[in-house]
């Protein structure tokens, strides 16, 4: 990041932000390769979308390009319609057994 | 007429096409006849071609005719071009003259065949292969012609294909041709490097410039082929064995027209040979060993057609020996005298084998003459030719070859003597055998029968008293006896019948009598008659009072010299035990275990990668984490040492 | 009290962002904001009750938004909160409590062999090197802007507003048919299947029947959940 330059980041000059985003994206995959609730690990999911939100929002602002702004905007529509459908799967799987954990489901076993 | 020399071709591909179209509804005899008439077609436009070619003025008389470019690749442009000039009219003319007459004769002979249109059709295929053979301008259409006539010879060798011994026949007569083939080729490559072109016009153009050992080499490869396809040492084996096939198929293909396709082959290349002496002597050295060999082979041999195989073999050995000795033009002369006496001495065999209820062998012949008059004198005729009794065809051709040979080196001449009182005396005792003496044919059984011929032809049970053949077949017998009667015209020095005169500019710078004086010429021509009329004499004497003379039947020489048997051990059974090591060893072990082995490879690969598949969700996130992480590390290594 | 310190905070800040140097206010927001992100993630993944794990997570949700306000982009923090905390989280509670996945997970124990410290030693290398890699290449090319420079007076709102409906356009138009599609797609995937129907319902009455024999089972099924 030696090219940035004019940081319109609140005056914070944007590796800050990008190293957040970088930190918070590996809790989310942590999160994801650790917990067996299928829920938790579709909010770690959420984790890792927001953390690429941020990484956008800082680049708008380090190129001056309110694109990077678009993008978020499109992700948020998209991560929300994902959920929906997501979780309509995790409805109709989980309707017979109540405490069913992602271990549970291995019939695609090679 | 000589832009149509195409229909020479042409018009026995005609009577293919009808053959295979319409074959098996005009049936016996109408698709013979049919046949006949498509090879007396072109024989007539022959001759009409060759009074054109007549009227052609310059040192050589030629006319080229390209038909299309065939393969035209780059610097190569092969054209399927004719090329008519004396040497190839002459071979036209007999070609299609005897073929004509054999396929006449083949409508009686071959009568209430099961495969009569057949016959036919693969004779027709025969007559175009070899007419390609002869009018090709170029080595490679030469080479389709000498293929084609090889392929025709193993079909109509193996015709009676249920007979094993006519299918092995057949298979043995295609792979010494095969031999002869490659040999052929390999010359064709040689050349093609070196010249640049296979046109026999560009080649003999450029003799001068590509070195004697290059010319060697080439000559010495086309010889490989000349010695299958004309039978020479030591690839001859497979012309006895094609006597399986039916007599008209021996007459025209392995007497009158096939066999010497390599003899003119090596006409067609004399410049070549001109330019090597050392070629030619090997060529002449080959021709006369195989003269001598072959008349002592025929000289024991109780089967009527292998003796007349075997007689071919070594007549053809004197045409190659003229060859070598540079005596082109007296090469030409055997080689259509002997077109006319040995089709001649075949077509009658023929009709005596007809005749006796399909008996070959000699021994159960006897005073056929009394039975057979017309097959008798016109055999006797060929028969005298061929032993070179004057003033027939066969004493003046034969002359003219042992006067070139003794011009060339006398120990060639000693060797040519020697095998010519050899061919009148094996031809005697045939004929005393066959024709005088008594009626063996009586008997129940052929003295010393299936002693060493458990192949041969016999009648079934006991023979009614023998038959003149139809007039189908005693036509073309007459027609072919004046022939080689009256053949020795060609030997004299007019300007119009003189075969020498009107083939001699196709050959710059042979040997022909050039160098003996007219009294040189008289002693060896009397010698030669001397010696014609000995061995007949000693033949009838031996041979028409009895036929059991076992002590001049040498077992050696029955078996031909053990050709078949060394050939046999050397490369033979070491050929079929390299054939059982591939196919078990290699073929189970390395090929197939190669083949499978990559299967079963695949298969292991596939079950130990298969364990990735754990059906965990969060494992294959696991994985694509790992993923990510080395698409870090790359783009890490590439900032780093980019 | 209060409006000296709103004050001299502004005072401060607009001394700070005139000479262009972060001010403390700046920081100090940031430095919270972050905590709070990195709270509540450690807090989603370690909590044992998914409950407990959707609260976390508004929590980040909220501190990104804070981050999104620093750097001026009101109109995406507000949306944040209203359609990620306010919509999705929701959602996900109502999914919790409708199936009862409420139970609490063993996050001791295991079951795939090495998962547990692979996963720990790719997300570590991971993170290195993606923190490396922001440090040793460029990861921006200094372009233009694209799609409209964030210099401009106008509001956020209003440049994004613009872009969306200009620029991108098509992807608006795209994205609602997702919508759509993925509503769609809930329904169908949420409804029970319907109930068997079998023939017996009809009543030919022939007098073949014999209606004094019980009623199978077959008549009336019912899938059960």
């Amino acid at each position: 990041m030696t090219g940035a330059t004019s940081a319109l980041n609140g005056n914070i000059s944007g590796e800050w932000y990008l190293a957040l985003a970088a930190v918070l994206f590996a809790i989310g995959a942590f999160g994801l390769l650790i917990r067996r609730n299928v829920l938790v690990m579709f909010m770690c999911v959420e984790l890792m979308l927001n953390a690429a939100n941020l990484t956008f929002v800082t680049f708008a602002n380090m190129l001056h390009d309110i694109g990077g702004q678009v993008l978020v905007f499109f992700v948020l529509v998209v991560a929300a319609a994902e959920v929906v459908v997501g979780l309509g799967i995790v409805v109709a799987i989980f309707r017979r057994r109540a405490n069913a954990t992602a271990d549970d489901f291995h019939l695609m076993k090679g | 007429m000589l832009h149509l020399t195409y229909l020479i071709i042409l018009l026995p591909l005609v009577g293919i096409a009808v053959q295979v179209l319409f074959g098996r509804r005009l049936g016996d005899p109408a698709a013979g006849a049919v046949a006949t008439v498509f090879v007396g077609a072109s024989f007539i436009v022959s001759v009409g071609v060759f009074f054109n070619l007549l009227t052609v003025h310059g040192a050589v008389r030629s006319f080229t005719q390209n038909l299309w470019t065939w393969i035209p690749v780059g610097g190569m442009q092969i054209h399927a071009g004719l090329y008519v000039d004396p040497l190839s009219m002459t071979m036209v003319l007999f070609v299609t003259g005897i073929s004509a007459l054999i396929h006449l004769y083949s409508i009686g002979y071959m009568k209430g065949d099961r495969d009569y249109p057949k016959f036919f059709l693969y004779l027709n295929l025969f007559v175009a292969s070899m007419l390609i053979l002869v009018l090709g301008n170029n080595l490679l259409v030469t080479y389709v012609g000498w293929e084609g006539v090889g392929t025709c010879s193993y079909l109509l060798v193996a015709f009676w294909f249920t007979r094993e011994t006519a299918a092995a026949a057949g298979k043995k007569a295609f792979i010494y041709n095969r031999i002869g083939d490659a040999g052929f080729i390999a010359a064709a490559f040689l050349t093609f490097d070196k010249v640049g072109s296979l046109d026999y016009s560009v080649i003999f153009a450029n003799v001068g410039k590509i070195g004697t050992a290059n010319i060697t080499a080439i000559c010495l490869l086309l010889m490989v082929g000349v010695a299958a396809k004309s039978a020479q040492i030591p690839l001859f084996p497979w012309l006895a064995d094609a006597m399986e096939g039916p007599t008209p198929v021996s007459a025209l293909i392995h007497a009158a027209t096939m066999v010497t396709a390599g003899v003119y082959l090596l006409c067609r290349v004399n410049p070549l040979l001109h330019a090597s002496p050392d070629a030619a002597w090997i060529v002449a050295l080959i021709g006369a060993a195989t003269a001598f060999v072959a008349a002592t082979i025929a000289c024991a041999q109780n089967d009527i057609k292998k003796v007349l195989a075997y007689s071919t073999v070594s007549q053809l050995g004197y045409m190659v020996l003229a060859i070598g000795a540079g005596a082109y033009e007296a090469a030409i002369f055997l080689m259509v005298a002997h077109a006319f006496f040995k089709g001649l001495l075949f077509l009658g065999s023929g009709s005596v084998i007809h005749g006796l209820h399909d008996e070959q062998d000699l021994k159960r012949m006897g005073n056929l003459r009394v039975y057979m008059p017309i097959t008798f004198v016109t055999f006797g005729i060929g028969w005298l030719a061929i032993a070179g009794v004057p003033p027939l065809s066969g004493f003046w051709a034969k002359g003219d070859v042992l006067d070139n040979a003794w011009a060339a080196h006398p120990a060639l001449w000693v060797v040519g003597i020697f095998t010519a009182l050899l061919t009148a005396y094996y031809m005697s005792r045939l004929s005393g055998l066959a024709f005088f003496g008594q009626d063996r044919w009586k008997n129940k059984v052929a003295i010393d029968a299936d002693a060493d011929m458990p192949d041969a032809h016999h009648a079934d049970g006991p023979i009614p008293e023998p038959h003149e053949s139809k007039w189908v077949m005693t036509l073309p017998l007459i027609v072919l006896a004046v022939l080689a009667a009256a053949g020795g015209v060609m030997a004299f020095a007019t300007p119009h019948l003189s075969l020498a005169r009107w083939v001699d500019p196709v050959f710059s710078g042979s040997l022909y009598n050039d160098h003996e004086t007219t009294s040189t010429i008289w002693k060896l021509s009397t010698l030669d008659a001397v010696v014609a009329v000995i061995g007949v004499f000693i033949g009838l004497r031996l041979w028409i009072t009895r036929a059991d003379r076992p002590k001049l039947e040498w077992a050696f020489l029955r078996h031909s010299w053990y050709f078949n048997e060394i050939f046999d051990a050397i490369i033979g059974r070491p050929g079929a035990r390299l054939a059982e090591f591939s196919s078990t060893v290699i073929e189970d072990k390395v090929i197939d275990g190669a083949v499978d082995g990559t299967g079963a490879l695949v298969r292991r690969t596939g079950m130990a990668l298969r364990r990735v598949q754990t059906g965990y969700v969060r494992n294959y996130a696991l994985w694509i984490v790992v993923g990510i992480v080395a698409l870090f590390g790359f783009m890490l290594t590439r900032t780093w040492w980019a | 009290m209060a409006v000296v310190m709103h004050g001299v905070l502004l005072a401060a800040t607009a001394a700070a962002t005139a000479t262009g140097h972060a001010s403390l206010v700046d920081w100090g927001t940031f430095v919270v904001a972050a905590a709070i992100v990195l709270s509540g993630a450690i807090g989603v993944v370690v909590a044992r009750n998914p409950v407990h794990s959707a609260l976390m997570l508004v929590m980040t949700l909220f501190g990104i938004a804070v981050l999104f306000v620093l750097q001026r982009d009101d109109f995406l923090a507000a949306v944040q909160v209203i359609v990620y905390a306010g919509a999705i989280v929701v959602l996900f509670l109502f999914v919790i409590m409708f199936l009862g996945v409420d139970r609490e997970e063993n996050i001791a124990a295991e079951p795939l062999r090495g998962q547990r410290p692979l996963a720990v030693a790719l997300v570590a290398l991971g993170v290195t090197g993606l923190l490396l890699l922001g440090e040793v290449s460029k990861w921006t090319t200094g372009a233009l802007s694209v799609a409209g420079s964030t210099d401009s007076s106008t509001s956020n709102v209003a440049q994004l507003g613009t872009s969306v409906y200009t620029t991108y356009l098509f992807p608006f138009e795209v994205t609602s048919a997702l919508l759509v599609i993925a509503v769609v797609g809930a329904v169908a995937l949420a409804r029970r299947p319907p109930a068997v129907v079998t023939a017996p319902d009809l009543d030919l009455d022939d007098g073949l029947v014999d209606e004094s024999a019980p009623a199978t089972d077959d008549a009336h099924q019912e899938v059960t959940p």
